[in-house]
């Protein structure tokens, strides 16, 4: 089956086909039930396999997600839905230093099957309290894995991948993506969850990017391509871990480095990149890397600003062209 | 009750005693670092509770939990190794004395952050629900623990989808420093679980079998599908609330007020060198043992050889447990590594 599909059509496939094929997998989270998710990702589930494995939860982050981790410890696959990750603060008790730590401290001896789906990023207006990424807090958690899926086929592998694993992994989905649509294939073998992908090859210079910045960096690449820039454009899918080799080879053969993220530079995935790409192939680069990411303030509401805030697909055009035409711009 | 399980209750409860006294001295002598927080004074709680269930039963605790570790049957060597930092701890020392783990045992973890027990202990819960199972779930918590959000809210839901969870809040009526009248608007916990239409009750902490017998009957519940039960039991501890804490905070009289009541130094001092007479054991006061003993002497289960044997084999035992953790290797960074990545199979990650 090949076929255009929206993610959240692909994330519902996925958990379908998990619940079908192993009692042990079950969900909970507000509104995933009866009411079929927010961003209907848990559709039909409930109809399908009954209240005890698709759980509707009271407005209780802390204790649902923990719930979920002494479940994950008696042997079943949760799989977690926090309806956005910016009230993913509230559990983030759970989420560090439950189950990321329980594995650790038990020397070994329990399991942490786990996975905490959590839409975040900056949407449409939905200000300061709805519209953050959190990739940089979780990223400090030793223990935890990260996922980023970009594209419908990676939404379907990863979210079937997370729940056969048996490490605690977060997947953070980007609200702009759950409706747009890209090629499906259930039947292709997946690669390893945490392979970077390259989206498109190019010589001039490499974009290292994820989630919904992977797909503009995507599109200022493409109508680069216009103007004689051939862009390299690494779609990373996992932020822990790095798939570092991928991007070392990548700078190796372009020379140029940028990173694009959506979460603000402060401290953030960039900074982890850059410094680490610094350490590893410093002489193979031709000019200082650099990175494009939000801005360092709290999410504006006002339309103008938020798009303001956060780096757009002309954004990323501009800073490509500054970097390859020097002087050109300032 | 049977003459077995009363002797062994009696003897989990001397164990327990010993146990965190020599643990003491380890810390005093070096071998224990970190946090050490020990139970001295709330024996009866862990053995009235523990002795009430199955083995295939789950227990979560605190950070004060080597005793219900002991109590569910860790062995004495591996808890000591763990406080010791060893590889051959129950958590291959990677815990330490706040997070022993015995997964053989369903001892699901003592956790460090006041307010974790419970979610850990519905999800357990939910677990044996959803696959209808004869278990239950004990989750241990203190009186300061009560008023962090996650007891609201775990409550909340394992009342709503009766999970058979035991909620045993080991009131021992101090948050670290702070009196329980200074921390709890509310200062008699068993009343805060009807606003979730939990049963509960409150029982007599220094007497193991009021606690035993609470346990039972809330145990007994649970498997006939009533869902989450509640016990407040008030207790006491003699100690401060870590070897960091000389527990100046309480007055002198309110301390000795309550090793009156002591489940175990009639036994164990030295300065009561046979043991008590009935009059003496009346002298005392309500007592643990003095319930646990009088009772045994009465229906002739108890000798005063019995608990003479019993104290050597109990301080042989404790003498090597502390061996056996001096002997243990130091686990190193591989054993770390493995630890971390205990679950990730061959998968090879870049
Ligand atoms: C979330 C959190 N806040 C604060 C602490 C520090 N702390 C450790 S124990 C403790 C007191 C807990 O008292 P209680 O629940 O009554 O248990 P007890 O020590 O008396 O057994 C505090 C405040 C902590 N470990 N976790």
């Amino acid at each position: 089956m090949s076929e255009e599909t929206p993610v959240w059509k692909a994330l519902n496939l996925a958990m379908d086909a998990e619940m079908s094929s192993d009692d042990s997998v079950f969900t909970l989270g507000e509104d995933v039930g009866l009411y079929g998710g927010s961003y209907r990702v848990t559709q039909d589930l409930y109809a399908r396999y009954g209240e005890w494995r698709v759980r509707d939860t009271p407005i209780s982050e802390g204790s649902f997600t923990g719930l979920a981790v002494g479940a994950a410890m008696a042997g079943l696959r949760p799989v977690v839905e926090i309806m956005t990750v910016n009230f993913a603060l509230l559990a983030l008790d759970a989420i560090i230093n439950m189950a990321a730590k329980i594995p650790f401290m038990s020397g070994g001896q329990f399991p942490m099957p786990l996975v905490v789906r959590m839409p975040g990023g900056v949407a449409k207006q939905l200000a300061a309290q709805h519209s953050q990424r959190l990739e940089h807090t979780l990223m400090n958690a030793a223990g935890l894995r990260i996922a980023v899926p970009a594209t419908p086929q990676d939404a379907w592998w990863q979210l079937r991948q997370a729940i056969r694993s048996n490490e605690p992994i977060v997947l953070l989905e980007h609200e702009l993506l759950y409706f747009s649509k890209g090629r499906l294939d259930t039947d292709l073998p997946p690669p390893p969850m945490h392979r970077a992908t390259v989206r498109r090859p190019g010589k001039d210079l490499t974009i290292i990017s994820y989630s919904h910045m992977a797909n503009l960096a995507l599109k200022a690449a493409q109508r680069l391509s216009s103007e004689g820039m051939d862009i390299e454009v690494i779609d990373l899918r996992s932020l822990r871990p790095i798939d570092w080799d991928c991007c070392v080879n990548s700078v190796r053969k372009t020379h140029h480095l940028l990173v694009v993220e959506e979460d603000c530079g402060f401290a953030g995935a960039g900074a982890e990149i850059v410094a680490t790409l610094a350490e590893r192939c410093f002489p193979d680069l031709d000019a200082p890397a650099r990175r494009l990411a939000g801005l360092d303030m709290p999410t504006p509401y006002n339309g103008t600003l938020e798009t303001a805030s956060i780096p757009t697909t002309a954004a990323i055009m501009d800073t490509v062209r500054q970097m390859l035409v020097p002087g050109e711009i300032s | 009750m049977k003459r077995d399980t009363l002797l062994s209750m009696l003897h989990d409860m001397l164990l327990a005693r010993a146990f965190e006294e020599r643990a003491a001295q380890e810390y005093t002598r070096g071998n224990i670092a970190g946090f050490l927080h020990l139970y001295p004074g709330e024996e009866a709680v862990a053995v009235g509770v523990l002795h009430g269930a199955e083995p295939n039963d789950y227990i979560v605790s605190t950070y004060r939990e080597h005793v219900h570790a002991l109590v569910r049957g860790v062995p004495a060597e591996k808890v000591m190794a763990e406080l010791f930092g060893k590889r051959d701890g129950c958590s291959g020392g990677m815990g330490g004395s706040m997070h022993l783990f015995d997964q053989e045992r369903r001892f699901m973890g003592g956790y460090g952050i006041v307010g974790e027990t419970y979610p850990i202990a519905i999800g357990i819960g939910y677990s044996i629900a959803m696959q209808e199972l004869p278990e239950a779930v004990i989750c241990f918590f203190g009186d300061g623990a009560v008023n962090q959000g996650t007891f609201h809210e775990s409550l909340n839901m394992a009342a709503l989808w009766k999970l058979p969870v035991l909620f045993v809040c080991e009131n021992n009526r101090y948050q670290i420093g702070t009196e329980i009248h200074r921390h709890s608007a509310m200062t008699e916990v068993y009343k805060r679980a009807c606003g979730y239409r939990i049963p509960s009750e409150k029982v007599n902490g220094m007497d193991v079998l009021a606690v035993h017998q609470a346990t039972r009957s809330a145990l007994q519940r649970i498997r006939e599908g009533t869902g989450p039960q509640f016990l407040e039991v008030e207790t006491y501890r003699f100690r401060g609330h870590s070897m960091s804490d000389p527990g100046s905070y309480r007055p002198n009289v309110e301390v000795q007020a309550f090793k009156d009541e002591d489940p175990v130094t009639v036994v164990l001092e030295e300065s009561i060198p046979d043991f008590p007479t009935e009059s003496q054991l009346e002298a005392l006061g309500r007592d643990n043992i003095v319930h646990l003993t009088g009772h045994m002497r009465q229906q002739g289960y108890l000798e005063m050889e019995d608990v003479t044997r019993m104290k050597g084999e109990i301080s042989k035992l404790v003498d090597k447990a502390v061996d056996f953790a001096l002997n243990s290797p130091e686990p190193d960074m591989h054993d770390a590594w493995r630890a971390l990545y205990c679950n990730r199979g061959q998968e090879v990650l870049i």
